[in-house]
């Protein structure tokens, strides 16, 4: 949020709307840019079609909502609005995946990643820290696509090595290794490093790749770190089906590449268990043990 | 501008392009012809499609957009060859209006995204310090869409003066009467509850509609709705409140008899 105030300082253009979401972090930007700050209430397809209308007239308008609100309700308005007109809209979604944990499965974004790729030229991001979320923003800010950003509800959390790093179109590879090759994406990344690390101390040596940009994707990046691997590990905090796990095992198809690919995501229905962010990380094996083991046994178990 | 009216000029461009096209949407397009004929004739300010400081209009019920294709032709923004081609493979002109073509402000075609549109549009030029308005029209089973209703709420609570939903009252929908369907009643009191000026007018009276059209404020207020009756099919008898002329083209001796209609009441 403070570099989307720098970039408002910078470019009258730039609006924030958001769906009565933002409690104690939207706050600095409306006192700022008071004429430059709508709340448009619980009404997340308005939302998105205000913000289509003010980009048709040439403003810059970022929508801010929880992620599962952002991109599922008023999907529909993305695709009439932003997407078939490719118009500016900046649509940020915040806590993907299980951030929102004892919040509950309607607030659970495990979908947004994969719907928004269905969209033709919607630039579809998810940042691994709050660092290289910043940086994402000041690379895509002012491009004349729509754009949907899975924002990381912890702003200090750092992910070892990417040091704020992003490139539209292209991964950060963090760290090469022998035996497998762990792909991810979003806030889960954090995870995905210390499990790695993990991995190490057992002696097992992953390669490690952070692909925030789904969309545009690093088809080459994915290529080139997929071929250097025997498996590939995709994880993220979504269904594992459409996000990045697809992403990734339609590169190694289309590429013809003796790669294995493993998608670790949420499988079936997620909204049976209740509790904590970190709670159901565990219970669907995405957090750090839960990949280090399930890594472990692709590498070293054959399964 | 021409003091002759354009909503006869548009009912018969509209007859004869579904003839040619072989499509259908002609009851939707023979209601609101004297609508768009009155905002293209005598309200809407432009001074070409491409103009960034227009007024904007925008077709909400999308499939009434060959009546909006033949006023931008009557405006002069689109030329006779496009207008010819309407339907026609690789023509930018389908059954629902795209943005793609000049004077086409948004595409549309999914009913009830037009007012969100219109009232984002209508925030702009506020935020802008432009005089442009907003227009949208929408149809009266379009009002069966929540998000809608986001809309009228948004536009009343930031007082969009600047902003005008004109509704297309012809009480006809999709699969019958609106009043079987979904109830709409009381249309227009819904509207003023919802905080917006309400004006109830003859939707085919053109030099009416354009003389309140004009005298709407628009620089402070709350936005305005003009509920303006309609007759679905209007102009030619065998089509009028006929379910049917939601869907089908004509056949030959249907489209002699419908524009003999029109001729003779001309």
């Amino acid at each position: 949020m403070r570099t989307l105030e720098e970039l408002a300082e910078r470019d009258p253009r730039l609006v924030l709307l958001t769906g009565d979401l933002g409690y104690s972090v939207l706050e600095s930007f409306a006192k700022r840019f008071p004429d430059r700050f709508v709340n448009v209430g619980v009404a997340e397809q308005n939302l998105l079609a205000v913000a289509t209308g003010l980009a048709e007239a040439g403003f810059l308008p970022f929508v801010y909502s929880i992620a599962s609100f952002a991109a599922l309700r008023p999907y529909e308005f993305i695709r009439n609005g932003p997407v078939h007109h490719r118009l500016p809209v900046r649509i940020l979604g915040v806590g993907g995946g299980f951030e929102y944990g004892t919040a509950g499965a309607s607030h659970h974004g495990l979908e947004d990643l994969g719907a928004m790729r269905l969209l033709p030229d919607l630039i579809v991001l998810a940042p691994a820290d709050a660092e290289q979320a910043s940086a994402a923003l000041r690379a895509t800010w002012d491009l004349p696509d729509p754009l949907y950003l899975r924002l990381g509800k912890d702003e200090h959390a750092r992910v070892a090595g990417l040091t704020g790093r992003f490139r539209l179109g292209r991964a950060e590879q963090l760290a090469t290794g022998d035996e497998l090759l762990l792909v991810t994406a979003g806030a889960v990344a954090v995870e995905v490093a210390a499990a790695r690390a993990q991995l190490a101390e057992r002696g097992v040596s992953a390669g490690l790749l952070v692909a925030a940009s789904l969309q545009p994707a690093p088809r080459d990046d994915l290529a080139a770190a997929l071929d250097a691997h025997r498996v590939a590990l995709v994880v993220e905090s979504h269904y594992a089906v459409g996000g990045l796990g697809s992403l990734v095992a339609e590169v190694a198809a289309e590429r013809g590449l003796g790669c294995r690919v493993v998608r670790h995501g949420v499988c079936g229905r997620a909204d049976a268990v209740m509790g904590s962010s970190a709670h159901l990380l565990r219970a669907h094996r995405l957090d750090r043990i839960g990949i280090a083991e399930t890594a472990w046994a692709l590498a070293r178990g054959g399964r | 501008m021409s003091g002759e009216e354009w909503g006869p000029r548009i009912r018969r461009i509209v007859l004869e392009e579904s003839m040619r096209a072989g499509l259908g949407h002609i009851g939707s397009c023979l209601s609101v012809a004297d609508l768009i004929g009155a905002v293209y004739r005598g309200v809407l300010r432009a001074e070409g499609p491409r103009d960034a400081d227009r007024d904007r209009f925008i077709l909400s019920k999308g499939h009434a957009a060959l009546a909006l294709y033949a006023a931008l032709f009557l405006r002069g923004w689109l030329g006779c060859e496009q207008l010819a081609r309407y339907g026609a493979d690789d023509s930018p002109l389908g059954s629902h209006p795209h943005h793609a073509v000049a004077g086409i402000d948004f595409s549309t075609g999914s009913l009830g995204q037009g007012p969100g549109f219109g009232a984002g549009a209508a925030l702009a030029a506020r935020m802008l310090r432009s005089s442009r308005r907003v227009f949208v029209l929408v149809s009266d089973a379009e009002c069966n869409a929540g998000a809608l209703w986001e809309a009228v709420m948004f536009a009343a609570h930031h007082r969009l003066a600047n902003l005008v939903v004109l509704i297309d009252a012809n009480g006809q929908q999709a699969l019958g009467a609106t009043e079987e369907i979904l109830s709409l009643a009381p249309l227009a009191e819904r509207w003023r509850a919802f905080g917006w000026h309400v004006c109830e007018v003859d939707g085919h009276d053109e030099a009416a509609l354009i003389e309140t059209l004009r005298a709407l404020p628009s620089d402070s207020g709350p936005p305005h709705a003009l509920v303006a009756q309609t007759v679905f099919g209007k102009g030619v008898s065998f089509m009028e409140r006929s379910l049917r002329w939601h869907y089908e083209p004509m056949t030959p001796s249907e489209y002699r008899n419908a524009l003999a209609e029109l001729e003779a009441a001309a």
